[in-house]
C-alpha cells in the first residue's frame, strides 16, 4: 500500500500498463509536459504532446487503436469531448460494429469534470451519460485514487473504448492504493457499506457524500447501504437488484445532470425487475436542468450534498403506503 | 524493390475501370427497380480510383468513404460480396451491418472506412502511427473529397502528420460536388492542392479522368511518402456524372459542364486512346465489356442468393 492522490494513481497505472504492454502510448494536449516520468521512463515516442485539437487527437488514437496500437488519450475537461464527439461515438463506438467485427479499437479517453475549481460550464459538465447512450463505449468514473489506478488498468487492458471520467473535486484528494497488479474488473460495482434500511447508489464524488449521509443516518437508527458503480457501464445490475431487494429502498445520487442521467436507467431497472419488493418509490437525486455555475455556493448546490442525501433517505424510511 | 514501380497492364486499368462502371450501373438499376438500396455512386470518376490504388503497394493500407466502389474493386474486392453487402446480407463483407455506406475488407487493407465526411481524414494519422511505431511496412492512402477538404479535420490532419512525419498519401478526389452544392459555392480555392502549402506539405492536381497520368502521379507521391516518409496530397481533378445519392434527378446540375465531362469519360478516353495505340482492339474491347457484364451479372446472383442475416445477430460484434 502507498497513499497517492487520484492524479498520481492515474500516473502509477498509466507506468505499469506501458511496462506491461509496449503498444500502450499516451497523447494528449500536455500529457509529456505534466508527466515528466512517463517521459523518461518511455520516451517521445510514447508519450505525445498533440495540438490541442480534440478532434484530431481523439481521431488520430481511434485510427491507432483499430490498427494495432492501445492509446490512452488526456483531453482534459469533459465539456471538450463535444469536440472528439464524431471520433468517439461514431468511429470508435461503430466502426466495429458495422465492419461486421474487422476492427477493435483499444482506447481510453481521459476527462476530468464536476465542482472543485469554480471552472463554470465549459469546463464542468457531467457528460457520463451521452456516452451510456451510444454504443459501442465503456463508461467509467472512479469515487477513490485505489479504483483509479484499478479501473484505469483494467480500461487499458480492455479491447473496447472506455471513457474514463476523473472527478475534479477527488483529484487531489489522497487515498491507500495497492501496489502493482492491482486491477478492478469494469463493470463490478463495490459495496462500500452495508445496511438494511436503504440502498443508496452513486459514482464519483458523491458517492462520498452518500457515506457522510449513512453516517447521519446510523445516528438516526438507519442503516444505509452505500454502492458505488465505479463503472456506469458495463452496469452491475446484480449488485444494484441484490441490495434493493434486501432494502427495497432506493436513491440514486449522482452530480450529472438528473433528466436523462444514468440515475434514470438505475431507477427503470430496479422498478422493472425488482418492483414488488420497494417498499417506498424511487427518488433521484441530482444536478438540475442548467450549466454549472463557476460562484461557489452556486457550484455546490449544484451537487446532491450530504445533509440532502440523509433528509432524502429519513423520508423514504418513513414512507407508507396511502 | 519499390513496391509501386511493378508494370501495370494498360488493359487491365480498362477492365477495372469497366467492372466498377457495370456495378455502380447495376446497382442504379437496382435501386430503380427497387431490388438495392440507393448507394452514392463513383460514376465518372473511375479513373481516379483506379490509377492511385495501382500506385499502391500489396502493404499499404487504404482509408476511404461513402464513395468506395472503385477502391474496392482496384484493390481487388469481389464485387459479389460487395453487392450482398449492399444487399444487406450475410455474405457481404461486413455481414449486412454496413450497407453501401462503410465498406472494410481488412484482409484487402481497406480498413476503418467511414462514411462521415472528414472521419477518414481524422483516422488518417493514427493509422499511419500504428505502422510507423509497430515498424509495420507501407504507406497510408487516404481518399477524401473536396467536401471533406472543408471539414476542420481536414486541417488538423495535414497538420498533425506534417508535424509527426507520417507517411500519408493524402488523395482528394475533387469531383466538383460537395453532396447537392457545387464546390464553387463552398471552398475558398479551386484547388484543394493549393491549401497542402501552407501546412509545407507537397501536393499536386492531375487530369483526374486520365487513368495513365494519375498512375504516374500516384506512383510519383507514393514514392515521395515512401522515400521521405512524409505526407504528400495528390488531387485528382474529376466529376461525379451521376447524383450525390440514387435516385437524384441532378435538377441542380448545369447541364453544359455535366456534358463537357461526359464528353471527357475516362473510360472512353482510355478505350480510344489503346485502340489508337494499337494495345487493344475493337473485338478486344467487346470482349473485355462481355467478361466484366458476366462478371456483375454473377455477382449479382451471388449476393440475391445470399441469406440475409438472422435478427439473433443484431447485437453481435457491438464490443469485442
Amino acid at each position: 500500500m502507498t497513499t497517492l492522490t487520484l492524479y498520481d494513481a492515474v500516473g502509477a497505472a498509466l507506468v505499469e500498463e506501458m511496462r506491461h504492454d509496449p503498444r500502450v502510448l499516451v497523447l494528449g494536449e500536455g500529457v509529456a509536459t505534466k508527466r515528466h516520468d512517463l517521459v523518461r521512463e518511455f520516451g517521445a515516442r510514447r508519450v505525445r504532446n498533440t495540438p490541442l485539437a480534440e478532434g484530431i487527437i481523439a481521431g488520430t488514437a481511434v485510427g491507432a487503436a483499430g490498427t494495432g496500437l492501445r492509446p490512452v488519450i488526456d483531453l482534459l475537461f469533459a465539456p471538450f469531448l463535444c469536440y472528439a464527439m464524431d471520433e468517439l461515438v461514431n468511429s470508435a463506438g461503430k466502426l466495429r460494429y458495422v465492419s461486421g467485427g474487422q476492427f477493435a479499437f483499444p482506447l481510453v479517453t481521459l476527462a476530468m469534470t464536476g465542482a472543485g475549481w469554480g471552472v463554470g460550464a465549459q469546463h464542468n459538465h457531467n457528460v457520463e451519460a451521452w456516452f451510456v447512450h451510444s454504443p459501442g463505449l465503456k463508461v467509467v468514473m472512479p469515487s477513490c485514487p485505489a479504483d483509479a489506478k484499478g479501473l484505469l488498468k483494467a480500461a487499458i487492458r480492455d479491447d473496447n473504448p472506455v471513457m474514463f471520467f476523473l472527478d475534479i473535486g477527488l483529484l487531489y484528494q489522497p487515498g491507500e492504493v495497492p501496489s502493482d497488479g492491482h486491477v478492478v474488473p469494469l463493470g463490478k460495482a463495490a459495496v462500500l457499506r452495508e445496511g438494511g434500511d436503504v440502498t443508496l447508489v452513486s459514482y464519483g464524488k458523491t458517492v462520498h457524500h452518500c457515506l457522510q449521509a449513512a453516517e447521519t443516518l446510523a445516528a438516526q437508527g438507519i442503516a444505509a447501504e452505500v454502492i458505488d458503480l465505479r463503472s456506469l457501464k458495463p452496469l452491475d445490475e446484480a449488485a444494484i437488484l441484490a441490495s434493493v431487494t434486501r432494502t427495497g429502498r432506493l436513491i440514486v445520487v449522482h452530480e450529472a445532470n438528473r433528466l436523462c442521467g444514468v440515475g434514470a436507467e438505475i431507477a427503470a431497472l430496479v422498478a422493472e425487475n425488482a418492483f414488488p419488493r420497494l417498499k417506498a418509490p424511487i427518488v433521484r437525486l441530482g444536478g438540475p436542468d442548467a450549466p454549472v455555475a463557476s460562484s461557489y455556493p452556486l457550484e455546490q448546490a449544484f451537487v446532491p450534498q450530504p445533509a440532502g442525501i440523509a433528509a432524502a433517505a429519513e423520508r423514504l424510511c418513513g414512507y407508507r403506503y396511502a | 524493390m519499390n513496391q509501386t514501380q511493378h508494370e501495370v497492364d494498360p488493359r487491365h486499368l480498362l477492365e477495372q475501370m469497366l467492372l466498377i462502371r457495370a456495378y455502380e450501373e447495376a446497382i442504379v438499376a437496382g435501386s430503380t427497380a427497387g431490388t438495392v438500396p440507393g448507394t452514392c455512386t463513383s460514376v465518372g470518376q473511375e479513373a481516379a480510383a483506379v490509377g492511385v490504388v495501382n500506385a499502391l503497394g500489396g502493404d499499404d493500407l487504404i482509408l476511404t468513404n461513402h464513395r468506395s466502389a472503385g477502391h474496392l474493386l482496384a484493390r481487388g474486392a469481389d464485387p459479389g460480396r460487395m453487392l450482398a453487402e449492399v444487399m444487406g446480407r450475410s455474405d457481404g463483407y461486413c455481414h449486412g451491418r454496413s450497407g453501401s455506406l462503410h465498406i472494410s475488407v481488412r484482409e484487402l487493407g481497406v480498413v476503418l472506412t467511414s462514411t462521415i465526411v472528414g472521419a477518414e481524414l481524422s483516422l488518417a494519422p493514427g493509422v499511419a502511427l500504428s505502422r510507423t511505431m509497430l515498424g509495420q511496412p507501407g504507406i497510408v492512402t487516404c481518399f477524401f473529397g473536396d467536401g471533406a477538404a472543408c471539414e476542420g479535420s481536414f486541417h488538423e490532419s495535414l497538420n498533425l502528420a506534417a508535424l509527426w512525419n507520417l507517411p500519408i498519401l493524402y488523395v482528394c478526389e475533387n469531383n466538383q460536388w460537395q453532396a447537392f452544392v457545387h464546390r464553387r459555392e463552398a471552398t475558398s480555392r479551386d484547388r484543394i492542392a493549393d491549401w497542402a502549402a501552407s501546412y509545407g506539405i507537397p501536393s499536386r492536381t492531375v487530369d483526374g479522368n486520365d487513368v495513365d497520368a494519375v498512375l504516374a502521379a500516384a506512383r510519383d507521391a507514393a514514392n515521395q511518402v515512401r522515400e521521405s516518409g512524409r505526407p504528400y496530397l495528390l488531387e485528382t481533378w474529376t466529376y461525379r456524372t451521376r447524383g450525390h445519392f440514387e435516385p437524384d434527378d441532378q435538377a441542380y446540375v448545369d447541364p453544359a459542364e455535366r456534358e463537357a465531362w461526359l464528353a471527357r469519360d475516362p473510360i472512353a478516353m482510355c478505350r480510344d486512346r489503346l485502340v489508337a495505340a494499337g494495345q487493344l482492339t475493337a473485338a478486344q474491347a467487346d470482349e473485355l465489356d462481355d467478361k466484366v457484364a458476366r462478371r456483375i451479372a454473377a455477382a449479382h446472383a451471388f449476393a440475391a442468393a445470399s441469406p440475409f442475416p438472422d435478427a439473433s445477430d443484431l447485437s453481435r460484434d457491438v464490443y469485442a
